[in-house]
């Protein structure tokens, strides 16, 4: 009974800390690969999870096809939000995409629609085999999920749509003048971002079974972007290893709960003042521990 | 005729940069553009290649009105630049770097886009471009690491992975020592031998009268003088606005 208890606790923890990486990598292709900052990623999360809720609950339509919807949704609104916001830059991007994230949150309060404040319930896990998905194999299908994705990310960073992110990152005028399409390479990274973390809303909805507005506010938003600084900004584990530690400490340290979105805060603006480019990124300590060696014979040739 | 600026003007808030500016330039020329501080000479160059929009006037390339394009649009006709203050993509290597202008040839598709970018055929070329500037041996380099002449080289030889026509240079020579000024006054000549245009800001006279067989003078955003360097160099407005003050 209790060893049920502690595994069905601990495979909720990994189920959340999961969608929490793919979260942030979802995220990491938008800032960390094509360097555009966003301050509301967890309003297409929510438009993710949304769509999935309403489709499986209203239309009655299967898991299997809510979620890839609410991936389709998310990018395709992504797409929309992206092309005004992504003509502006730093500062008032980072603005604009605040904005949106409250707009979204405000739209799922106040729209009757969408459930007001009590959001939507009796979402459930998916049905395969003629019975309810159990946990664990929940997770297992997240895991298959986010293999993809690594592999997409993958695939991607050596394409020649990665080489423009690169290029955009770095500076989006020189890449301009070598023939980079800007806008359009920025609005790409939007809508991969934006769909991917609507897929893992989808994921989100069946697993929670109910979902409130205030599960995708500029706060979560926040919990999100702080896991991708902290592993490493444009690496490609570390959003892995940073939702990892952020998903899990809190579980560890269950009376600091309360506390997240300060701690969090703290963190964030500790990795920018002494470690920028995250644990996994340039200059890290962790890095150089490792690598150290490596460094010095590439600084000789 | 290769670029022909007709009546080019442009404000900023009520402020002429560039007022009623008109020249022309053929393949395989080297047009220098000199004038003072302020004159407008980088001006030109962001109209030309689609960064500002221009007031009025006109820019054809090849024939062809290209006022209102896109900078990338712009870059895919056969247009290059490099920047006065250097601008190569600082965390990217120096093959990497030259890379970014062979997308180009793949960026207008989006199937294409999704090739890798590190084509053998590709990367041959990249090292042909690489070894003429005079960069092989710093290829892995990471391009800030560089120093100044070797970016203003990846900047050119960036530039030319486009394959341009016309090659815009904005203060090549600027914080180079002698010896780098004149490697590169060597490779800007054997690209102009090659066939492109290029049209040459320059503060350094001695880089331009050694390079240029004609001039265009800019000051206060009007062209005052166009001719060849001797002409220039006995022309009493430019004196005056330009050579005068600095003697």
């Amino acid at each position: 009974m209790i060893k049920n208890m502690i595994s069905g606790y601990l495979i909720t923890v990994l189920i959340t800390v999961l969608i929490y990486v793919i979260l942030a990598h979802s995220l990491n292709i938008i800032t960390g690969r094509a360097g555009q900052i966003s301050l509301g990623h967890a309003a297409f999360f929510g438009i993710g999870a949304y769509t999935s809720a309403i489709i499986y609950t209203r239309a009655g339509l299967p898991f299997w096809i809510d979620v890839p919807m609410a991936g389709l949704v998310a990018g395709l609104i992504g797409a929309i939000l992206g092309i005004p916001c992504l003509r502006v830059r730093d500062d008032f991007l980072a603005i604009t995409t605040m904005g949106i994230n409250f707009v979204i949150e405000a739209v799922f309060l106040y729209i009757p629609f969408f459930g007001g404040a009590m959001g939507i319930g009796g979402i459930s896990l998916p049905r395969w085999l003629g019975r309810e998905m159990t946990k664990p194999e929940y997770f297992v299908l997240i895991m298959l999920v986010f293999v993809g994705l690594l592999l997409l990310d993958y695939w991607l960073g050596r394409s020649w749509i990665g080489l423009a992110w690169d290029s955009i990152r770095e500076d989006e005028q020189a890449a301009e003048t070598m023939g980079v399409d800007v806008v359009r390479f920025k609005v790409l990274a939007f809508i991969m971002g934006s769909a991917i973390a609507g897929l893992a809303g989808g994921f989100y909805a069946h697993f929670l079974t109910f979902i409130m507005p205030q599960n995708f506010g500029f706060g979560q938003s926040i919990v999100i972007l702080s896991m991708v600084v902290f592993g490493g900004i444009g690496t490609r584990w570390g959003p892995l290893v940073g939702a990892i530690i952020l998903g899990i400490l809190p579980e560890i340290f269950r009376p600091i709960m309360e506390y997240r979105t300060l701690i969090y805060g703290v963190l964030l603006l500790a990795m920018m003042r002494f470690q920028p480019g995250g644990l996994l990124g340039a200059e890290s300590f962790l890095v150089n521990l490792f690598r150290r060696p490596a460094f010095q014979t590439s600084a000789r040739e | 005729m290769l670029l022909e600026v007709k009546n080019l003007s442009k404000e900023f808030d009520g402020l002429r940069a560039l007022d009623g500016v008109s020249f022309t330039t053929e393949g395989g020329e080297i047009l220098g553009i000199i004038g003072p501080n302020g004159a407008g000479k980088t001006t030109l160059f962001n109209l030309i290649s689609g960064i500002y929009p221009s007031s009025g006037g006109e820019i054809l390339f090849q024939g062809r009105s290209i006022s209102g394009l896109k900078p990338h649009e712009i870059s895919h006709l056969g247009i290059g630049r490099t920047f006065q203050i250097v601008r190569p993509f600082q965390n990217l290597d120096v093959e990497t770097n030259v890379l970014v202008a062979f997308g180009h040839q793949f960026y207008p598709s989006l199937i294409k886009s999704t090739y890798p970018f590190r084509q053998p055929e590709i990367l041959a070329e990249v090292h042909r471009l690489i070894e003429r500037s005079g960069l092989r041996p710093y290829a892995k380099q990471i391009a800030k690491n560089l120093p100044l002449g070797f970016k203003k080289r990846l900047e050119i030889a960036r530039a030319l992975a486009l394959k341009p026509n016309l090659l815009l240079l904005d203060e090549p020579s600027a914080g180079l020592r002698f010896e780098e000024s004149r490697q590169l006054m060597d490779l800007i000549r054997q690209v102009s031998q090659q066939g492109i245009g290029v049209l040459l800001i320059e503060h350094n006279m001695h880089v331009v009268m050694d390079l240029c067989r004609r001039i265009i003078v800019l000051d206060h955003g009007i062209k005052i003088a166009e001719g060849t360097p001797e002409e220039i160099r006995s022309n009493p407005r430019v004196i005056e606005a330009y050579l005068g003050k600095s003697e």
